[in-house]
């Protein structure tokens, strides 16, 4: 196993660089396979060393946090989708507990149930989508196609569920937009009992891979000191040695009730952050099948909040109450006491933060999103200095980010 | 150093200035500007909030006093704590607060980001400016003074403006975006409708 970069000493190598020839300056992106979507790196090269890297972000920005200021709280949770879209179901979760928080409501148990099953469905579909594409990056084409038949699975599972297999929509402020479908929690079962083996044989395309493991073991570098100064969260911060899981030390939709490890690195490197996230998989498995075994009966959404939750719509048809109460829900929205919250869940790629102003009424003041990404991204100026190029495809591929969320 | 039981009280102690803020559900505190540095840094090295999560900028209205406020989520890595630090900007018209990059380099974005969106600026900034809109952009788009459906802009680049010939896009609203708003007024005017700030190619934008 390697233990050491090739080229350890970058300090020595950048001092090279800065006295002797000119530098040449490149766009690496927006539109650049290796940045996935459309970041830009504006990078100063001295030959093949890295001597500046400077971010540009914002190619993707689509004004959600003011969208949100202007339409109810239920008609956001549609552009929650869009953030980390390889995750929505997650999102939506999260956005859903932070306006929940708001209105001081507690979700029925099972509706927790629920979001924790789909949530941890949306880690693996995310985690396996992020290795597919790392590996690709660092020139392994396989693991790709192997990683796209898993998530094909999962993607038949959330259309089943939410009728749709990408932008799911599928959380309300106060619960979810109808029950699982008959069968459909035996179909998730068996889709984890089939899947830990295929991971299995997909991970070992990689995890003892010669050039695989020469590509990122020891580049890329994240001290626990930098992770945590740079607010980076998920398996980034996991990767560097903090043993911070906000299911764990926060929990929220009732995972403490699921036994499960979190995965934690030693060292930081692009290596250990795909090692962070290819465990974490097998633990979401765990989660699953836990909840999926313990599921609980009763209500799947919190009905008796009658200013947040929508009545059954047989019921709207049906009955003078229930109508005047959905057309009040749809008109004004849901009703929200002023105040401020701020919530967040461990999502596949960091803390989705929501922070949320009320000043009452069913729209926000304020909505700001504390984008993992965004924050990931930050490091990349001290990170990318002193590497070679190909070096930057490998640390993007294992920083695993998504420009939609880091845009918003 | 892990958090003492009680940080907002143990901070009132060192700083007279810190008050306490209406919060549904972390601890929150309301500090002067000019202690806001101060106090963040002891937060930071005393009281074990060594993770800076969140900055968020927020604008209170036009004509209200204070208008802007910037508000910061601390959180502690080994007791798992929240807490939210808010500091208003002293002047609404030209809006500015210390920055906290010294202290958390993590800062740096998310302080670009406030003062992109919304004009504070960040005194001892390293590198203030702008990351979401592109250099050169002249508003700041989540004021609340800033419509909905954007203002015109020129595009940023004058090479391709030249080529194309286009120098100008309006904002495609087609029929969008439809806003529900609350509040006294009737029932009609709170549907979920496009209001008058939209148009399109075959609506021509208000006011023209």
């Amino acid at each position: 196993m390697p233990t050491e970069h090739a080229f350890p000493d970058s300090a020595a190598r950048i001092a090279r660089a800065e006295a002797g020839a000119e530098k040449m300056s490149i766009s690496m992106g927006p539109s650049h396979p290796s940045t996935h979507g459309v970041l830009r790196l504006q990078l100063e090269l001295d030959g093949e060393v890295v001597t500046k890297a400077d971010p540009v972000i914002g190619y993707l920005h689509r004004g959600d946090e003011k969208i949100a200021e202007n339409m109810t709280y239920n008609q956001f949770v549609p552009y929650t989708d869009r953030l980390d879209y390889l995750a929505p179901l997650a999102n939506n979760m999260a956005y859903a507990i932070a306006v929940e928080k708001l209105a001081k409501l507690e979700v029925p148990p099972r509706c927790q149930a629920i979001r924790a099953i789909t949530a941890e469905m949306a880690r693996i579909s995310s985690h396996l989508l992020g290795l597919g594409a790392f590996g690709i990056d660092v020139g392994a084409w396989t693991v790709f196609m192997y990683t796209f038949t898993e998530r094909e699975k999962l993607y038949k599972l959330f259309e089943e569920l939410t009728g749709a297999r990408f932008t799911t929509s599928y959380s309300r402020i106060g619960g979810v937009a109808r029950d699982v479908p008959e069968g459909w929690l035996g179909r998730v079962d068996a889709f984890c009992v089939q899947f830990l083996p295929n991971l299995e044989e997909v991970l070992n395309l990689l995890t003892r891979n010669k050039i695989f493991m020469d590509r990122t073991a020891g580049i890329g570098v994240i001290t626990k000191e930098d992770a945590i100064a740079y607010g980076l969260t998920g398996p980034n911060l996991r990767a560097s040695g903090v043993a911070l899981d906000l299911r764990k030390d926060k929990p929220y939709s009732g995972y403490e009730q699921y036994d499960f490890d979190v995965s934690v690195g030693t060292r930081g490197d692009s290596y250990d952050r795909y090692l962070v996230r290819a465990e974490e998989m097998r633990q979401s498995v765990r989660i699953i099948r836990q909840a999926i075994a313990m599921f609980p009966p009763g209500k799947w959404s919190a009905e008796d909040a009658r200013k947040i939750v929508a009545p059954r719509k047989d019921k709207v048809l049906t009955s003078m109450e229930e109508l005047i109460q959905n057309f009040m829900l749809v008109t004004e929205g849901p009703q929200m006491p002023p105040g401020e919250v701020y919530f967040e869940a461990e999502n596949p790629k960091g803390a989705l933060g929501f922070y949320v102003v009320s000043k009452g009424g069913g729209v926000p003041w304020r909505l700001k999103i504390r984008a993992p990404s965004f924050c990931n991204l930050s490091i990349l100026p001290k990170l990318c200095v002193g590497v070679m190029v190909a070096d930057i495809v490998a640390i993007l591929g294992s920083l695993d980010f998504v420009m939609g969320e880091c845009d918003r | 150093m892990p958090p003492s039981p009680d940080a907002v009280a143990a901070l009132k102690v060192g700083w007279a200035g810190v008050t306490d803020r209406a919060s549904l559900d972390h601890p929150a505190v309301d500090v002067p500007a000019a202690d806001l540095l101060g106090v963040l840094g002891s937060l930071k090295s005393l009281q074990g909030f060594d993770m800076l999560t969140d900055v968020a900028g927020v604008d209170w209205g036009v004509g209200a006093r204070p208008r802007f406020t910037v508000v910061y989520h601390l959180f502690s890595t080994t007791t798992h704590a929240y807490l939210r630090v808010a500091s208003s900007c002293p002047d609404d018209a030209a809006p500015q607060l210390p920055s906290a990059a010294a202290l958390w380099p993590g800062a740096d974005w998310h302080e670009r980001e406030a003062f992109d969106m919304f004009g504070i600026r960040f005194a001892g900034h390293p590198d203030l400016r702008r990351i979401i809109m592109w250099d050169g952009y002249p508003y700041h788009p989540l004021r609340k003074d800033f419509p909905l459906a954007g203002i015109e802009t020129p595009l940023p680049d004058a090479e391709i403006t030249a080529e194309v010939k286009v120098g100008l896009i309006a904002a495609p609203m087609a029929g969008g975006p439809f806003v529900a708003a609350a509040g006294q007024m009737n029932m009609g005017d709170a549907e979920p409708r496009a209001k008058d700030e939209s148009w399109n190619e075959r609506r021509p934008k208000p006011g023209t």
